[in-house]
C-alpha cells in the first residue's frame, strides 16, 4: 500500500472539498483499489485530539512509515518567523515545524494546490506580513519553506499539483500513477507540475473555440464570446487540461461563463490588473498566447475579425444563441 | 481543577483547538481557539473591487459559493444594482447546491463517524452504526460521495465548477444554461431527491419537512430504515436532544426568500433584523484592542501579543448579546414548527442541530427543482452597471453554516476597507470585553471531560459544523 499522510496549513482546504468529488467511484474505494491509503487526514480520519497527535508524532519520529506527505494550504511563517499564524492545534508548534520534520521522513512530497506549491494568496498581501510561501517555492523562485535543494527520501523535489483549487483527478492520477509505476523527473514540468495535466493548456478543448477563431469577443460578464480580449481570460497561456478534463460532470471556468484566472501558475493571485479585465497594449492584449508570435497573432486577429460571420459576431454578445447556424439544404461535403 | 487542551479536531472544516477548565470530570468553563491566521481582509486592501469576486471564494474551500455570494451582493448594494429574475434564480440554485451538498458531507463525513468510536462498543446500536459510519472504512461513503458528485454536477451546469466559481456576479450570474441543460438539471435534482428519500430519510422529502414536535419526530423515526433515523435511535439512547445549548438567541440573515431575516429566543416571536445592530469585539482575539465596532467601520489589526487574546477570532454580537447562527437558527427564526418545539424544550442541542440540517434538505431541495422551471429562456441572466469610485456596500448572505455578512468601502476605485463576519466567528466566539462566553464556550459548560469521559465534546462541537477557516478569514 502507498501511504499518505495529509496536512493543512495557510489555505481554503478547498482542495480536498474538490478531491471528495473525485469521480466515478467514491474516493476513499477508489484509493483503495488503487493500492492507496490515508494514515491520517485531517477531514476524513477518525482520530483526533491526543490519538491524531500520537500518530503524527510516530510519523515524524519514524514510528509511523508513510509514503507520501501531502501538504494543502501555504507554509505561514509569521509574524517575524515565528510560525505563530499557524499552531498546530492541542500542541502549540508551529505547523511550518512540523512540516520540515515530516518532509525528511517522507519519500514523496506533494504541494496540493497553489497555495502549498507557490504561496497563494496568502503571499499576496502587499509586504507578505503571513511570510508565506509553498513548500519549495517562493510564488515563481525556488527556495520556500524547505529550499530549493531539498529532495525527499525518493530522490525528487516537491511535486507541485498546483490549481486553485486542484482537480480531483490531477490529484489522484498523480497518486495513482506513482503507486502503479513510479514518478520520476520527467513526469514534471519546470515548475515540477505533474505533466499528466500540465502539459496542455486550458486553451485546448475550449468551448469557446469558434469565438477565439474569429476573435469575436465578449463585452460583458454572461456574454457568449471570446474572454480574452476583454474579460481577463488566460487560457491561453495557463497549463492545466479543465476544458479536456471536466469540473463537476460537464463545468470548467470558461464553460461557467468567466474567465481563466491562471489559478495553476505562480503568482495568478497578483495579476496586477483586474481578474476580470484583460490588460492591453494600444488595444492589443497583453498577453499573447503561448508560442504566438505577436506580429502573426495581431495580423491573424486583424484579419478574422474582419472574416467574423453575424452568427458568430452577434452571439459573441449575448448570453444565450440569438442565431443558430444555417443548415444547408444541399447535403454536407 | 485541572486544564486540557483539546486539539486538533479532525473533521471540522479547518484549525480547532479548545482549552477546557475540568472540575471533578466536568467542565467548567471553555476556551475556544481557532490557531490558523488568514488575513483575508488585507488581501483585499487595495484591490480593485470587483476583484472581491475572485478573492473572497478563496477564503472558504467548503462555503466558497457562500463567501461569492456574499460579495457579489455587497458589490451589488454599492452599486444599487439588482441581480435579473434569471440571475437571481440561478444564484439562488447555486448558492442552494453548496448548502446541502455541505448539510449532506457534515452528517456522514465529518458528524456521524464520532458514534463509531470504541468508546461506544457494547450500546445496542454500535455494530450497524460503527459497520455504516465509521470513518473511510465505513459503508456510507461508497453511497454518499457518488451522491454528493453528482449532485455538484448542477455547478458544472450554473456555476463552471466548485468550489471557487466566478459564475457569481452583482447582477446575476455569467452562466445562462440552455433548454438541454436544464432539463439535464433537473434529471440531476430528481437523482438527489431520490438518493435523499431512499438512503437518507427513509421517506418523502415532503412528509418529512412537515413533522412538527419533536414527538412526532420520535415517532416517525420509529423503526424506519434509513441513514438519518438511525441517528435519532442513537441520539435517543444518547440522549444528545438534550446537551449542546448555547445561548439560545437566534440570526438569521435570510435565505432564498424560503426563510426570514431576524432574531429569535425562546417563548417568543421573531424580530426583524437590524443590520446596525451588529458588533465586532477584539479583546480576547489576538489583535489590537480597542472598543467594539459595527463591521462598516471595523479594523482587523494584528497583534500577536495580546495578553488577553487566545483566538484568531473576534467576537461578534448582536445587540451587545451572543447569538447562534445555522441551519438550526435559520429554522427557528423561519418558525418551523419542530425546531422551535426541539428549542423550546431543552434549548439548542446537538440533536436540534442535526434535525434543521435535514429538514433544509427535505425543504429546499423541492424549491430548488421550481427555480429551475422559473428560468425564462431568452431573458437576461445578468444586469449590469459600473461601481463609482466612492461608495460602501453591505452583502448579507445566509452559507450552509449561517449568517455570513460582507462590509465593503471603496475610496478612489480601490478598495478601503472589507470586513467579514462568517458563521463560524459567531458560533466558535471567544469571550467578549465583558467576558460572555460564545456560543460554543457555553454549550460546553456541564459536560464531561477528561480520561474516561465518553467523546460528548466531539458530538457538540461538531454539532455546529464549524468552518474554522471562515472564522479567521
Amino acid at each position: 500500500m502507498l501511504r499518505i499522510l495529509w496536512l493543512q496549513s495557510g489555505g481554503c482546504g478547498g482542495c480536498t472539498q474538490s478531491l471528495l468529488g473525485s469521480e466515478p467511484r467514491s474516493l476513499f474505494a477508489e484509493l483503495q483499489g488503487a493500492g492507496i491509503e490515508f494514515v491520517w487526514h485531517p477531514s476524513f480520519s477518525q482520530a483526533s485530539d491526543g490519538e491524531a497527535r500520537a500518530i503524527l508524532e510516530a510519523c515524524a519520529g519514524g514510528a509511523q512509515p508513510f509514503d507520501v506527505l501531502c501538504v494543502e494550504g501555504a507554509m505561514l511563517r509569521g509574524p517575524g518567523g515565528s510560525g505563530k499564524f499557524h499552531l498546530m492545534a492541542g500542541d502549540g508548534r508551529p505547523l511550518t515545524d512540523w512540516v520540515e520534520r515530516l518532509a525528511r521522513r517522507a519519500r514523496w512530497v506533494f504541494a496540493i494546490g497553489s497555495c502549498s506549491a507557490f504561496g497563494g494568496f496568502s503571499a499576496s498581501t502587499p509586504g507578505n506580513p503571513l511570510e508565506a510561501c509553498g513548500l519549495q517555492y517562493d510564488n515563481d523562485e525556488a527556495g520556500g519553506l524547505l529550499g530549493a535543494d531539498f529532495r525527499s527520501a525518493a530522490g525528487l523535489p516537491v511535486v507541485n499539483i498546483a490549481g486553485c483549487p486542484a482537480h480531483p483527478g490531477w490529484v489522484v492520477d498523480t497518486l495513482e500513477k506513482l503507486a502503479l509505476e513510479g514518478l520520476t523527473a520527467s513526469d514534471l514540468d519546470d515548475f515540477r507540475r505533474p505533466l499528466l495535466y500540465a502539459e496542455q493548456l486550458v486553451h485546448h478543448g475550449c468551448p469557446r473555440n469558434e469565438y477565439y477563431e474569429f476573435k469575436a469577443s465578449a463585452q460583458k460578464p454572461s456574454d457568449l464570446g471570446c474572454l480574452m480580449e476583454n474579460l481577463g481570460c488566460k487560457g491561453t497561456q495557463a497549463h492545466a487540461d479543465c476544458n479536456i478534463r471536466p469540473w463537476n460532470g460537464a463545468g470548467s471556468c470558461l464553460r461557467g461563463g468567466y474567465a481563466c484566472i491562471s489559478c495553476t501558475e505562480p503568482g495568478f493571485e497578483a495579476p496586477g490588473h483586474p481578474f476580470q479585465e484583460t490588460p492591453k497594449v494600444a488595444g492589443i492584449p497583453m498577453g499573447l498566447p503561448t508560442d504566438m508570435p505577436k506580429a502573426w497573432f495581431v495580423a491573424l486577429a486583424a484579419l478574422s475579425k474582419s472574416a467574423t460571420p453575424k452568427r458568430v459576431r452577434d452571439n459573441a454578445v449575448a448570453d444565450h444563441a440569438v442565431i443558430r447556424p444555417a443548415i444547408k439544404k444541399t447535403g454536407l461535403k | 481543577m485541572t486544564r486540557l487542551v483539546v486539539g486538533p479536531f479532525n473533521r471540522v472544516e479547518g484549525d480547532l483547538e479548545i482549552t477546557l477548565d475540568v472540575d471533578d470530570g466536568v467542565i467548567a468553563a471553555a476556551r475556544v481557539n481557532a490557531p490558523l491566521f488568514r488575513g483575508f481582509e488585507q488581501i483585499l486592501v487595495g484591490r480593485p473591487p470587483a476583484d472581491a469576486l475572485a478573492v473572497v471564494p478563496r477564503i472558504c474551500g467548503i462555503c466558497s459559493v457562500g463567501q461569492s455570494a456574499a460579495a457579489a451582493s455587497a458589490l451589488a448594494d454599492a452599486m444599487g444594482l439588482q441581480a435579473t429574475p434569471n440571475g437571481l434564480l440561478a444564484r439562488q440554485l447555486i448558492q442552494a447546491t453548496e448548502n446541502l451538498a455541505d448539510h449532506l458531507s457534515h452528517f456522514y463525513l465529518f458528524f456521524m463517524p464520532d458514534f463509531a468510536r470504541p468508546a461506544y462498543a457494547g450500546r445496542p446500536w454500535y455494530d450497524a452504526v460503527a459497520r455504516r459510519f465509521a470513518a473511510v472504512k465505513g459503508s456510507a461513503a461508497a453511497d454518499v460521495l457518488p451522491a454528493r458528485a453528482n449532485f455538484l454536477k448542477l455547478m458544472g451546469f450554473l456555476a463552471g465548477k466548485w468550489p471557487h466559481t466566478l459564475a457569481l456576479q452583482p447582477g446575476g450570474s455569467t452562466r445562462a444554461p440552455t433548454s438541454a441543460e436544464r432539463i439535464r438539471v433537473l434529471a440531476l435534482l430528481r437523482d438527489f431527491r431520490s438518493f435523499v428519500e431512499t438512503v437518507v430519510l427513509g421517506d418523502d422529502l415532503e412528509n418529512f419537512a412537515t413533522l412538527d414536535s419533536a414527538d412526532g419526530l420520535a415517532a416517525w423515526a420509529d423503526g424506519r430504515t434509513g441513514d438519518f433515523p438511525a441517528f435519532l435511535a442513537t441520539a435517543a439512547d444518547l440522549g444528545l436532544d438534550r446537551i449542546g445549548r448555547g445561548s439560545d438567541r437566534f440570526l438569521a440573515y435570510g435565505a432564498y426568500g424560503l426563510f426570514p431575516a431576524g432574531l429569535w429566543q425562546a417563548g417568543g416571536a421573531s424580530t426583524p433584523l437590524d443590520p446596525g445592530a451588529i458588533s465586532e469585539d477584539t479583546r480576547h482575539a489576538w489583535l489590537a484592542a480597542g472598543k467594539p465596532r459595527h463591521p462598516a467601520v471595523g479594523e482587523t489589526v494584528v497583534d500577536a501579543d495580546n495578553p488577553d487574546g487566545y483566538t484568531w477570532c473576534k467576537a461578534p454580537r448582536y445587540d451587545g448579546t451572543v447569538a447562534e447562527v445555522g441551519a438550526l437558527a435559520r429554522q427557528a427564526v423561519a418558525g418551523h414548527p419542530l425546531a422551535r418545539d426541539m428549542i423550546e424544550r431543552h434549548g439548542a442541542s446537538v440533536s436540534a442541530r442535526v434535525v434543521a440540517r435535514l429538514l433544509e434538505l427535505a425543504s429546499v431541495l423541492p424549491a430548488m427543482e421550481g427555480w429551475v422551471k422559473a428560468m425564462v429562456p431568452g431573458e437576461a441572466f445578468c444586469a449590469h452597471a459600473s461601481l463609482p469610485d466612492e461608495c460602501q456596500g453591505a452583502g448579507l448572505v445566509e452559507a450552509a453554516r449561517g449568517s455570513l455578512g460582507h462590509w465593503l468601502s471603496v475610496r478612489r476605485g480601490r478598495i478601503d476597507r472589507y470586513q467579514i463576519i462568517a458563521p463560524t466567528t459567531w458560533n466558535f466566539s471567544p469571550r467578549d470585553a465583558a467576558d460572555r462566553p460564545g456560543p460554543l464556550e457555553q454549550a460546553l459548560v456541564g459536560l464531561p471531560a477528561g480520561p474516561n469521559a465518553p467523546p460528548t465534546v466531539q458530538h457538540v462541537v461538531r454539532s455546529f459544523d464549524p468552518c474554522m477557516v471562515c472564522t479567521v478569514h
